[in-house]
C-alpha cells in the first residue's frame, strides 16, 4: 500500500530538472575579431624598431628600469598568445562553462599591450602618464556613471547626467571665482546638481511625466541656461566671475611612493580622492545596507516595496537628489577641479559617455567605474599616442574607444537587464 | 478599426492584441487617473448621485463650454507657452544691463526699471517674432514676410529627424544617434552631390537616395546589434555618434575623400548646380525643395504608422515587445526596420541641410546640433508625425527668431534652448500649468459627491 503511494513522488520532472548550461559564442567570437585586427596590423602594416615603456617619472622615489621590447617578436607573441585565449575561450564553451572574467580582462590587456606597442614603434611610452590622464579623464565618468546607477537602481532613469555635470561646472566654477574658495565651489556644484535631480525627480515622480523626457529635456535646460548665463553675465565680468582657483595635488605621504600605482592614485587632487570614497561607499551602500535594499526594491518592484511600509516616492525623490549631488560634485572636475574657466557646453558629451558606462556597467557600480575608466583609458590614449606621433590618423586613434565600446556592448555584455520598475512611476493604487 | 492590409490583425490572441488607437507612444499616467476615478466615481455611488441631482441645478451650457476650454488640451498647450515666455522674459531683464542699473534706485524712481525691463523684454521678444514670423519694418509684403520663409528653411531638417526619433519611440526604441546618422547622409549625398557629373534632377536624386541609404545604413547598425545581440540602442547609437564624427573630420582632411581639392580646409567643395534642391520661392527666398520633401515625409510616416501593416507591427512591439512576440510578430525584424527608417529620416535631415541650406561646401559640424534638438521636437511632438511637424514648425521659428533677436538685442540665442525645453517640460506636466493658473482639474468635472449618509447629512 504504501509503496504505491509512494512510488509517484520521484517523478520524472524532478530527474530531468538538470541544470540547464546557456552558452554563448559571443566571447569566442569578439576575441577572434580582436585576434584578427592584431594579426592585420602585424601583416599590414609591420612596424619596424622597438618600443620603450617608461614605468616611472623623474621625481619618483623608487626608479624602474625602462622596458625596451622590439615591436615586430613582441607584437607577435602578443598574437599568438591572442590567438590562445581565443582558442581557450572557444574549448571552454563548447564544454559548455562560461568564460570567466579574469580571461576576458587579460586578453584586453595582452591586446592593449600588442597596439601599443606596434603604435608606439620606435617611441617611448609614458606609462604612468597615460595612466595619470586616464584617471583624470575618467573622474567625471565616474561621478556620473555613480549618479546613473543610483538614479535607475532607485528607479529613476537618469538622462540628465549631462546636465548635471553641467549644472556643477557652472556653479563650482562661478562660486569659486567670487570666493576664491573651490572647497566653497564644491558645495555649492553640489547643490546645483542636486537642483537639477529634484527637478527631475519631482517631475516624473509627481507630474508623472516620462523620465526619458525629462531627463533630454533638463540636459536642453541646462545647456540654454549656462550658455545664456555665460554670454550675457560671465563672459564681460570674467575676471570676477570666471577664474576660478583649482584644487591642488595632494600627494598621499607613503602611499604616493609606491610604484607606478603610487603617482597613479595618490599624487591627485581632493576631488579625485573624494571619488575614491564614493565609489566604495556607492557600493557598499547599495549592496550591504538597510539603504541599499530599500532603494534597490524600490526600483525593482515598489509594490512590494510599499507593502512592507518603504515610502516609495520619498525614497525616490531622495536618492535622486543625492545622485544629482553627486553628478554635481563631478561637473566640478570640468572647472575647479583642473583650474578652467567656465565655457559653453564644456561637458561636451560626457555624460551620455557616463550613460553608456551605466548600462556597460550593469547597473553595478564597481563595473560602472571600470567602464568609465575604460572611457577615460581609450581618450587619454589617443592624446599620447598623438604626442609619440604614430602611423594611424588621429580621427581613428579617436574612434578606437567607441568602436570597442560597440564590440564590446555587443559582443560580451549582449542583452542587459536593468532595475525592474526603472523609468515607470509609481502610482499607489 | 482592424488593418485590413494585416491578415493576422483581426485574429490576433487577446493578450497579443494591443490597441489600435493609441496615438501617444508615450502614456501619461496623470492623464489617465482622472479619467478612471471619474468613471469610478459615477459607477460608484449611484444613490448619492440621484440625490445631489436632487439638490444642485445641474450646470449651465455656458460653464460646461469653460470647463471644457479651460480643462483641455489646447489650453495647456498655450499656457505652457506663456509660460515659457515668461521665464525667459525674467531672464532676459535681469541680466539686461539698463535694468540693473535702474534696479539701483528702484525705490526713488520705480518707473524707470519698470520701464527698462519692459523695453527689453518687448524688444527681444519682438525681435523674436519678427525674425521668425513677419517683418513690419519692411514696405513690401515679399520683404516682410522672409522671416516665415525662413522659419520654415529651419524646419525643415528639425521636421525630418523629428520624424525619425518620434518613428523610434513608437518602437520603444531611443535613437539618440541623429547626429551620426546626419553625418553620414550628409557626407554620402554631398560627394555625390559634388564628385558626379549628372543631368539635372536625376543627379539631386541619386544624391538624396545615397543620403537616404547612408542614414538608414548607419541607423542600421545600431538597430542589427540589437535585434541580434542585444545590444542597447542607447549605447550604440551614441557610440557610432562620435565614430561618425571622427571618420567624417578624417574624409574631409584626407585629399581625394572629400576635402576640396587645392585647399588645406577641412571642408568640402560646393555642390553642383545639378544636386542643389530648387529653392521653392525664387533667389531671393532660402527655402528649398527639402521642404515638400519633409512635408512628403510626414504622410509617409503617418502612413506608415497609422495605415500598414508594419505600422501595426511598429506599435505592436512598442507597447509591449512580449506580447507582440507571442502574437507572432518578428520583433527581431521590427527593431531592424525601425532602426532603418529612422535613420532615413534623419538622413533627410542631413540631405537637407547639405543640398539645399549649405550648399557652398560643409564641415564636420553640418549636422549643427539637429539630432539633438530632433529629440526635444519629436518629445513635443508626442512622438505623433503631425504633432512633431507641428512642434518642427515651432522650433523652425524659435531659431530663426533668435538669431535675429541675438543680432538686434544683443540677447543670446540660448534663451531660445531654455523657452523651447521649458515648454517641452510645461506640455509634459500639464497639472502643473492648472495648479500655476488655477484651472479646475478635468476629473472635477462632476461635483464631487459627499460621501455622508442621510442621517450625518441631517444633523
Amino acid at each position: 500500500m504504501s509503496a504505491t503511494v509512494q512510488q509517484p513522488a520521484p517523478s520524472p520532472e524532478i530527474v530531468t530538472l538538470d541544470t540547464t548550461v546557456v552558452t554563448s559564442w559571443k566571447a569566442p567570437i569578439a576575441f577572434a575579431v580582436f585576434t584578427l585586427l592584431a594579426l592585420a596590423l602585424a601583416v599590414f602594416a609591420p612596424q619596424d624598431g622597438e618600443t620603450t615603456f617608461r614605468l616611472s617619472t623623474q621625481s619618483d622615489l623608487i626608479q624602474l628600469s625602462e622596458i625596451t621590447v622590439p615591436t615586430m617578436p613582441a607584437l607577435w607573441t602578443t598574437i599568438v598568445l591572442l590567438a590562445i585565449a581565443t582558442a581557450y575561450s572557444a574549448v571552454l564553451v563548447s564544454s559548455k562553462r562560461r568564460v570567466p572574467l579574469w580571461l576576458i580582462v587579460v586578453f584586453a590587456i595582452l591586446f592593449m599591450f600588442g597596439f601599443l606597442t606596434w603604435a608606439a614603434s620606435g617611441a617611448a611610452i609614458p606609462v604612468i602618464g597615460l595612466l595619470f590622464g586616464s584617471l583624470s579623464l575618467a573622474v567625471p565618468l565616474i561621478y556620473g556613471s555613480l549618479a546613473g546607477v543610483i538614479g535607475e537602481r532607485v528607479g529613476v532613469i537618469n538622462i540628465a547626467i549631462e546636465g548635471q555635470l553641467l549644472a556643477g561646472a557652472f556653479t563650482a566654477a562661478v562660486v569659486a571665482s567670487l570666493t576664491r574658495q573651490p572647497l566653497l565651489g564644491l558645495l555649492a556644484a553640489m547643490v546645483a546638481g542636486m537642483l537639477v535631480g529634484m527637478v527631475l525627480a519631482v517631475f516624473s515622480i509627481k507630474y508623472f511625466v516620462d523620465q526619458v523626457i525629462v531627463g533630454v529635456v533638463l540636459n536642453v535646460l541646462v545647456i540654454g541656461l549656462t550658455s545664456f548665463f555665460f554670454s550675457q553675465v560671465l563672459a564681460p565680468n570674467a575676471g570676477l566671475l570666471n577664474t576660478p582657483p583649482r584644487f591642488e595635488r595632494l600627494p598621499i605621504p607613503v602611499l604616493s611612493e609606491i610604484p607606478i600605482i603610487g603617482p597613479v592614485l595618490f599624487r591627485q587632487t581632493l576631488v579625485v580622492y573624494l571619488m575614491y570614497v564614493a565609489v566604495a561607499l556607492v557600493y557598499v551602500g547599495l549592496f550591504h545596507t538597510k539603504w541599499g535594499l530599500r532603494l534597490r526594491a524600490v526600483g525593482e518592484h515598489p509594490q512590494a516595496a510599499d507593502t512592507v511600509g518603504i515610502k516609495v516616492n520619498r525614497t525616490r525623490f531622495w536618492n535622486v537628489a543625492l545622485a544629482g549631488a553627486i553628478a554635481g560634485l563631478g561637473g566640478t572636475f570640468f572647472t575647479i577641479g583642473s583650474g578652467i574657466a567656465f565655457n559653453k557646453e564644456m561637458t561636451a558629451g560626457a555624460g551620455f559617455i557616463a550613460l553608456a558606462a551605466v548600462i556597460f556597467g550593469q547597473w553595478d557600480p564597481i563595473k560602472a567605474t571600470l567602464a568609465a575608466l575604460l572611457f577615460g583609458f581609450a581618450s587619454n590614449l589617443q592624446n599620447t599616442l598623438s604626442v609619440i606621433g604614430s602611423p594611424v590618423p588621429s580621427e581613428f586613434m579617436l574612434m578606437l574607444p567607441y568602436v570597442v565600446t560597440i564590440f564590446a556592448v555587443a559582443g560580451l555584455v549582449g542583452k542587459v537587464r536593468g532595475p525592474a520598475a526603472a523609468g515607470k512611476p509609481y502610482i499607489k493604487s | 478599426m482592424s488593418d485590413p492590409q494585416h491578415p493576422d490583425a483581426a485574429g490576433t490572441p487577446g493578450p497579443g492584441k494591443p490597441e489600435l488607437d493609441i496615438d501617444v507612444a508615450i502614456e501619461e499616467p496623470g492623464a489617465v487617473a482622472p479619467d478612471e476615478e471619474i468613471a469610478a466615481d459615477g459607477a460608484g455611488a449611484p444613490g448619492g448621485t440621484a440625490q445631489a441631482g436632487a439638490d444642485v441645478p445641474p450646470p449651465s451650457r455656458w460653464h460646461t463650454m469653460l470647463h471644457q476650454i479651460t480643462t483641455g488640451n489646447a489650453i495647456i498647450s498655450v499656457l505652457a507657452v506663456l509660460l515659457a515666455l515668461l521665464v525667459g522674459a525674467i531672464m532676459i531683464a535681469f541680466t539686461d544691463e539698463r535694468v540693473q542699473e535702474t534696479a539701483g534706485y528702484f525705490f526713488a524712481r520705480p518707473g524707470d526699471m519698470l520701464f527698462a525691463i519692459w523695453d527689453s523684454v518687448s524688444g527681444a521678444y519682438a525681435a523674436l517674432f519678427q525674425g521668425s514670423v513677419y517683418n513690419f519694418r519692411r514696405d513690401t509684403f515679399l520683404a516682410g514676410i522672409r522671416p516665415l520663409t525662413e522659419t520654415l528653411t529651419f524646419a525643415t531638417p528639425l521636421i525630418a529627424g523629428g520624424l525619425g526619433v518620434a518613428l523610434a519611440f513608437r518602437v520603444g526604441m531611443f535613437n539618440i544617434g541623429g547626429r551620426g546618422q546626419m553625418l553620414i547622409a550628409a557626407s554620402v549625398a554631398g560627394w555625390i552631390g559634388f564628385g558626379f557629373d549628372l543631368p539635372w534632377g536625376l543627379h539631386m536624386l541619386v544624391a538624396l537616395v545615397g543620403g537616404l541609404i547612408g542614414g538608414a545604413l548607419w541607423a542600421g547598425i545600431a538597430g542589427l546589434l540589437k535585434a541580434r545581440t542585444g545590444a542597447h540602442e542607447v549605447i550604440v547609437t551614441i557610440m557610432l555618434n562620435y565614430v561618425a564624427f571622427y571618420l567624417v573630420s578624417w574624409m574631409l582632411r584626407t585629399p581625394g575623400l572629400l576635402q576640396a581639392p587645392g585647399s588645406s580646409n577641412p571642408k568640402t567643395p560646393a555642390m553642383k548646380d545639378t544636386a542643389i534642391f530648387p529653392s521653392l520661392l525664387g533667389p531671393q527666398f532660402n527655402l528649398h525643395f527639402g521642404f515638400i520633401l519633409v512635408i512628403l515625409a510626414t504622410v509617409v510616416v503617418w502612413w506608415i504608422l497609422s495605415r500598414s501593416s508594419l505600422g501595426f507591427r511598429f506599435r505592436a512591439v512598442g507597447e509591449n515587445p512580449n506580447a507582440a512576440r507571442v502574437a507572432g510578430i518578428n520583433v527581431r525584424n521590427m527593431y531592424v526596420y525601425a532602426m532603418l527608417i529612422s535613420g532615413a529620416l534623419l538622413g533627410l535631415a542631413g540631405v537637407s541641410q547639405v543640398l539645399g541650406t549649405v550648399t557652398t561646401g560643409f564641415t564636420a559640424g553640418i549636422d549643427a546640433g539637429i539630432g539633438f534638438d530632433a529629440i526635444t521636437v519629436a518629445l513635443l511632438g508626442r512622438s505623433t508625425p503631425w504633432g512633431t511637424f507641428i512642434a518642427g514648425l515651432l522650433f523652425g521659428a524659435f531659431k530663426a527668431g533668435g538669431f535675429s533677436m541675438q543680432a538686434a538685442e544683443g540677447v543670446p540665442i540660448e534663451i531660445v534652448l531654455v523657452v523651447q525645453s521649458l515648454i517641452v517640460l510645461f506640455i509634459a506636466a500639464p497639472p502643473l500649468v492648472r495648479t500655476i493658473f488655477r484651472l479646475p482639474d478635468p476629473a472635477s468635472r462632476r461635483r464631487p459627491v459627499p460621501n455622508v449618509s442621510q442621517e450625518v447629512k441631517v444633523k
